[in-house]
């Protein structure tokens, strides 16, 4: 009973931060439709060609009418640049497009102490916050009249830093003296209140803790600015991190997802040939194939690593075994998809065994191999990373993890993008080699 | 003993929910060399299984094929195919179809060659040599279909609903092709078809089987395939013995249909 009341704890938690964040999302679905609709006005000025889909009345369910819109394209990535920039003060904006951003610079707030005989004193508090990277000034400040002396807080932006008020005056919080308004609003301990520039709270023991306001822009450690990934990645080609060199990390990562994925295709189709035309094989293989298959390869990093240890032939044991099944499978459903009149017809042209499957099993099959690489490169991509994560000495995972520890998040943001760069780039060299190999393909 | 000798052949298989079926039952024929034969029957009737047993793909429960004087065993390029649609391979351009089982045999490049390109002119594919296969059309891939069945010059041509996937225009054409084919290359022929037009224009002997078991029902003698060749099919269509030989068919048919339904169900389009 407690783990229900537990998970619809988690769920309402869940459902509350979804909430939170729908303002933000129909803000940019907003500017999407807005952006689709000034298009196609723009477009229905200009002159459209007059291609056959253009001619189609029906277009909403024909699903050969509906293509990819280039300019849809361009501006939704343009766009996720733009709200990256804007909320992380990117020197690739104009200042004008730049979300508010933390607060900098001098101001201050005035706070009213009450005595143990009732009487008050007005003082204030000189704010100081320096950008990231600056250092404090040293500021004083006259103490002014009665007993409560005005202070300074400097304090680096995004951090927050205690006032203790009373340090400097003659009248201690421990002869009963405590705060009763702040910026001109009453508070009391366990409170807080909101100024143009911060945020003031009062803690139970009677201190001010100022926060200087964050803005709307993140700082660099949750996301850094677009250009700043952009140039961490010219420094990490140039000088790599921790001694290892940007290639060197990535040529480590393409060198075990290759060699895995090889491996598993030359062990795993000629398997699944077996499979397909052989009932023993068959028997043989499948328990162990139906077994092995969802079991994701993430799920054996332990054991290989416990195994084999955390060097290359543990994780290109990985790969393979993360490559194999799908080959195997792929293999199998090309030897199964061919179409028997096609087998007969080869038989009564005189053809053995042998030559049969050279020249109709193999060539047929060769599309569902295709798609089945194409799925097992995009796997072994991702397992090889996830593996590099855990336990690596080189590779991009480790990059990735090893910045992390540093809150290097500009790194982290660099690897990420480049595995996605490099998972897709996989695919359309896959895509191309298919397209040149097997034009064939759904032709039959 | 040259020709095909179908002896007594029976069909009985169990199936999976302990009930059994007589696909065939004491099925027995003689071809002579040349001969020209197309067999009609409601579905079920056994007709396709009988054909997968003179190919060599099945092996009857009783009796023999003897193709020559010998048994037959199993598929051999002795005995050609033509299937419906969908048994090229997609992978070889024409020419390469054409020429697979002269290749399969070894025979030397120039000699298969030779071959091919004869049966391409005869055909009327010359043109579309190296097209893809997947680059043509239906009627067109049939015609790769039988220049392929006859480059291995196989003794007797199985034929599964050759036409059956084309539009009558084009079948028409074909029907033609077939008739001067299995005259100028003078082959034992057997064609199973749905059609009975197709039946009677493309048989000189033609078998209407019946189902519950598969047997043979009726044979006839018919004229037309000879008056056939190298003339109007349309012209043929018109002579006095034609349309009642067609509606006596017809009429056999749409009887063993009618008694597998039962009664019950009527027509069905």
């Amino acid at each position: 009973m407690e783990i229900i009341s537990d998970l619809s704890g988690e769920l309402a938690t869940l459902f509350l931060g979804i909430l939170g964040t729908l303002p933000a999302l129909i803000g940019y679905v907003a500017v999407i439709l807005l952006a689709m609709i000034v298009w196609r006005f723009a477009r229905s000025k200009m002159q459209s060609r007059a291609d056959y889909t253009s001619l189609k009345t029906v277009t909403f369910g024909d699903e050969s009418a509906v293509v990819s819109d280039k300019a849809a394209s361009v501006i939704s990535i343009v766009l996720i640049f733009v709200i990256w920039g804007a909320f992380t003060g990117s020197a690739w904006l104009p200042k004008l497009l730049h979300a508010p951003g933390a607060f900098t610079g001098q101001d201050s707030f005035s706070y009213t102490v009450e005595y143990a005989d009732g009487s008050t004193d007005d003082a204030e508090v000189l704010v100081n916050v320096f950008p990231k990277g600056g250092s404090p000034e040293g500021i004083s400040v006259a103490a002014g009249n009665g007993p409560a002396a005005s202070d300074v807080v400097e304090v680096q932006a995004y951090r927050s830093k205690l006032i203790v008020w009373d340090q400097n005056d003659a009248v201690k919080r421990a002869d009963g003296a405590k705060i009763t308004s702040v910026g001109g609003m009453a508070i009391a301990a366990g409170e807080d209140v909101t100024l143009p520039f911060g945020r003031v709270a009062l803690t139970d023991k009677g201190t001010m803790n100022f926060e200087p306001g964050t803005g709307w822009q993140m700082e660099d450690i949750w996301l850094p600015a677009p250009n700043a990934v952009a140039e961490r990645l010219v420094t990490l080609w140039q000088d790599g991190y921790q001694n290892v060199t940007l290639a060197e990390h990535l040529s480590y990562s393409l060198f075990r997802v290759i060699v895995g994925f090889l491996l598993g295709a030359l062990i795993g189709i000629p398997l699944g040939y077996a499979m397909g035309l052989s009932n023993w094989f068959r028997g043989w293989f499948d328990p162990i194939v139906e077994f092995m298959r969802p079991v994701p390869p993430l799920a054996l990093i332990p054991l290989v690593i416990i195994w084999f240890g955390i060097g290359e032939q543990g994780k290109i044991i990985l790969l393979f075994l993360a490559a194999l099944w799908i080959m195997a499978i792929g293999a199998r459903s090309g030897v199964s998809g061919v179409k028997i009149s096609k087998v007969h017809a080869a038989y009564s042209l005189g053809a053995s065994k042998v030559q049969i499957l050279r020249h109709v099993i193999i060539p047929n099959s060769l599309p569902e191999i295709f798609t089945a690489a194409r799925v097992a490169m995009g796997v072994c991509w991702g397992t090889v990373v996830a593996a590099e994560l855990v336990a690596a000495e080189k590779g991009v995972g480790k990059m990735i993890v090893a910045a992390s520890k540093f809150q290097a998040t500009d790194i982290v943001l660099t690897g990420i993008i480049l595995i996605g760069i490099i998972g897709f780039g996989i695919d359309v060299l896959m895509r191309l080699m298919e397209k040149w190999l097997v034009p064939w393909k759904g032709k039959g | 003993m040259s020709g095909l000798a179908i002896d007594k052949i029976s069909m009985r298989f169990d199936l999976p929910d302990g009930g059994a079926v007589q696909a065939l039952k004491d099925v027995s024929l003689d071809l002579k060399q040349g001969e020209l034969l197309s067999v009609l029957g409601p579905s079920g009737c056994g007709k396709t299984t009988l054909l997968n047993i003179v190919a060599g793909f099945l092996a009857p429960t009783a009796g023999e094929i003897r193709l020559n004087g010998h048994t037959v065993q199993g598929p051999d390029a002795e005995r050609g195919m033509v299937f419906q649609q969908g048994a090229l391979f997609e992978w070889m351009s024409v020419r390469e179809n054409v020429s697979f089982g002269p290749d399969m045999k070894g025979m030397k490049k120039a000699e298969s060659r030779e071959i091919v390109e004869h049966l391409l002119d005869v055909v009327g594919l010359q043109d579309f040599k190296d097209k893809m296969v997947y680059e043509l059309s239906g009627g067109m891939q049939q015609r790769v279909a039988l220049a392929r069945c006859l480059a291995n010059d196989p003794d007797v041509i199985l034929m599964d609903e050759p036409l059956g996937a084309l539009d009558a225009l084009t079948r028409e054409k074909m029907q033609g092709l077939v008739l001067r084919l299995w005259k100028e290359t003078g082959k034992t022929i057997i064609l199973i078809t749905h059609s009975v037009e197709e039946a009677l224009l493309l048989g000189e002997r033609l078998l209407v089987m019946a189902p519950r078991p598969g047997r043979i029902h009726k044979e006839y003698r018919l004229p037309f395939a000879e008056m056939g060749v190298g003339a109007d099919l349309r012209e043929v269509k018109k002579h006095p013995e034609y349309g009642p030989t067609r509606e006596e068919i017809l009429t056999m048919i749409w009887d063993m249909e009618e008694e597998i339904m039962g009664g019950t169900a009527g027509g069905e389009a």
